[in-house]
């Protein structure tokens, strides 16, 4: 190593050890938690409704996120510049807050989540509030993923295909898509770690049924750190998993 | 038959790009060179006539149609691009297919015509390699096969050989005119290169700034330059502004600062001179000659270029450079400070009114 760096990374060791130490002290001492965690009903449905909704959440912002993604990337005006820099605030929001607006948006008494509500899709303490809320928060991360993928891919691949007989949905769809599944997919795992880690939105929307995050914050309160421990172990495997899972689709690339 | 490929009036204002009231038309198996600097709209042009980008003026024709609000897809267009755009996810087959599998042909026939041109164009042993793992000149030739086994009726080359070393942009080069010749149509290439234009031209259209200055043969363009700027750009090497004025006989004189050069042509007032370094005789020597121009200077520079050395003779304060072969300079002893006397013939002094 450069010997000019060690100073930087004397100073740089400080945030490692910083982040990784509560990491495996958390790992340790629920190490023991595990085998009462098998038995913990609450505790496994609470981790069960978290990806589900996670899931669900997840691919609704691909579904939509990805041709906005796709329309961010290439079409270029002030107009979009402001879109994008629209649909990035919920990054900013403090987390209860982005929960108060998504509430006061899509309650059952508002006029949307009245007409919401007919199809079914009621947001107050139910499995649809809490999707609403992994949406709300977690789109935003999924939506500048991907357009950094469109941004990468080289526009003449698309002009080439348009001359060679392809309409722009053939081009999206045989060409553009394609080249950024890559980031479609780690665009999906962040935005499912961000929607399982969401906890201050979900609990003013829906504080029921309790998601895993709910749960830990609802022990904590209740019965203090130990009875946090055990959930709070799972949960930090759950997402090493995952961004294992991230660092092994970019690190292919 | 009339031309295949006709822009009429096409202006695009692009930014930093543009192209201001382009009129060309180009007939059948003409190989079409569009000549310019960097900045002066030649990829512009390229897709405004691939449809990729909409002219805000004008009309573009193929074949009698008029193609301008029509989008790429339906242009029967063949664009190169200059980075060849190969889909990076495709192996070289499923590039060249790409075109026919849109076209829902069956895939027999998808496979022989793959086949056919890629054999046609000596890629045949390509097939089912990556694109990443091709060579400049081999990812050129497959996407001149994707584009050619779709038979368009133009096929459009955007600097086609920028991107690769000078031994292989030669090779490519003859390569690129034995495809025409073989598959005939129309070629549109574009390029800043102008002996690039010179060996594959049928025409030459000058680019600058989004204004086309002069379309012509390539040696009319090059000998008979209609701009100081097409002069500068095909290297006429000499270009002087002077005034000019007739002297009978069909001749006028041209005087820049202290020099005056007879040129044919009867010409009066503000014009500028050019004439290019091959067409000087140099000697050491006073010489009896039929050129009407001789000028006396001192050899400040020479650049050997190869087979021919070109010289920079200080004639009263104007440099005129003039090529002599390498043996006459080493016959003739050149050197730095050498007095020699230049002549030019009056009839190969283009002048720019």
């Amino acid at each position: 190593m450069n010997r000019g760096l060690v100073v930087f990374s004397a100073v740089g060791s400080v945030i490692v050890l910083f982040l990784v130490f509560p990491l495996v002290l958390l790992l340790f001492l629920s190490g023991g938690g595990l085998a009462e965690f098998i038995g913990d009903s609450e505790a496994i449905n609470a981790i069960l409704l978290s990806f589900h909704s996670g899931v669900v959440a997840s691919l609704i912002v691909v579904l939509f996120g990805t041709p906005l993604s796709y329309v961010l990337s290439r079409w270029r005006s002030r107009f979009v510049r402001v879109v994008q820099g629209l649909i990035e605030i919920p990054l900013a929001l403090p987390h209860s807050v982005a929960g108060i607006m998504v509430l006061l948006a899509y309650n059952s008494r508002a006029p949307v989540g009245s007409v919401l509500s007919r199809f079914g899709l009621v947001v107050e303490d139910s499995y649809w509030g809490i999707v609403f809320v992994m949406v709300f928060v977690s789109a935003p991360i999924f939506v500048s993923s991907v357009k950094a993928g469109f941004d990468m891919v080289d526009v003449e691949l698309e002009n080439v295909a348009r001359t060679l007989g392809a309409s722009l949905t053939q081009v999206f769809l045989r060409v553009s898509l394609p080249l950024v599944y890559k980031h479609i997919l780690a665009g999906f795992i962040l935005c499912l770690a961000r929607a399982i880690s969401e906890v201050g939105a979900v609990m003013v929307v829906a504080y029921y049924p309790k998601v895993a995050a709910t749960l830990v914050i609802e022990r904590f309160l209740g019965y203090g750190l130990g009875a946090a421990l055990s959930l709070s172990g799972v949960l930090v495997i759950i997402s090493l998993v995952i961004f294992a899972a991230l660092r092994l689709i970019l690190a292919e690339e | 038959m009339g031309p295949v490929l006709v822009l009429d009036g096409v202006c695009k204002d692009f930014g930093v790009f543009r192209l201001v009231d382009i009129s060309l038309s180009v007939d059948k198996d003409e190989y079409f060179v569009v000549l310019g600097p960097s900045g002066a709209g030649k990829t512009l042009l390229l897709q405004v006539i691939a449809g990729i980008i909409r002219p805000d003026k004008g009309r573009v024709f193929i074949e009698g149609t008029d193609v301008t609000e029509l989008p790429p897809e339906e242009r029967s267009v063949g664009y190169v691009p200059q980075n060849y755009a190969l889909f990076p996810h495709l192996n070289v087959f499923e590039n060249i297919a790409f075109g026919l599998r849109i076209r829902r042909l069956r895939d027999s026939k998808v496979r022989r015509r793959v086949k056919d041109i890629s054999e046609a164009l000596g890629i045949g042993d390509l097939l089912y390699r990556s694109p990443r793992t091709l060579s400049g000149g081999e990812a050129q030739r497959v996407a001149l096969a994707r584009a050619l086994v779709l038979e368009p009726r133009v096929v459009l080359l955007d600097e086609p050989l920028s991107a690769v070393d000078p031994v292989l942009r030669w090779e490519l080069r003859d390569y690129l005119r034995r495809v025409h010749r073989e598959f005939g149509g129309v070629f549109v290439h574009v390029t800043h290169d102008f002996s690039e234009a010179l060996a594959l031209a049928s025409r030459i259209a000058v680019l600058n700034r989004g204004v086309v200055e002069q379309v012509g043969a390539p040696w009319e363009v090059f000998s008979r330059p209609r701009s100081v700027f097409v002069a500068w750009f095909t290297r006429a090497g000499n270009i002087f502004r002077g005034v000019a004025e007739p002297i009978g006989s069909g001749l006028s004189r041209v005087r820049v600062d202290g020099l005056s050069f007879v040129v044919s042509g009867v010409y009066r007032g503000r014009v500028a001179v050019s004439f290019r370094p091959e067409f000087v005789v140099v000697s050491k020597d006073r010489l009896v000659s039929s050129a009407r121009n001789e000028v006396e200077g001192i050899v400040c520079d020479f650049i050997d270029e190869g087979a021919l050395i070109l010289l920079e003779v200080d004639c009263s304060g104007l440099l005129i450079k003039a090529y002599i072969t390498k043996s006459s300079f080493n016959e003739m002893n050149i050197k730095r400070g050498d007095r020699v006397y230049l002549y030019v013939k009056a009839s190969q002094i283009h002048v720019i009114t």
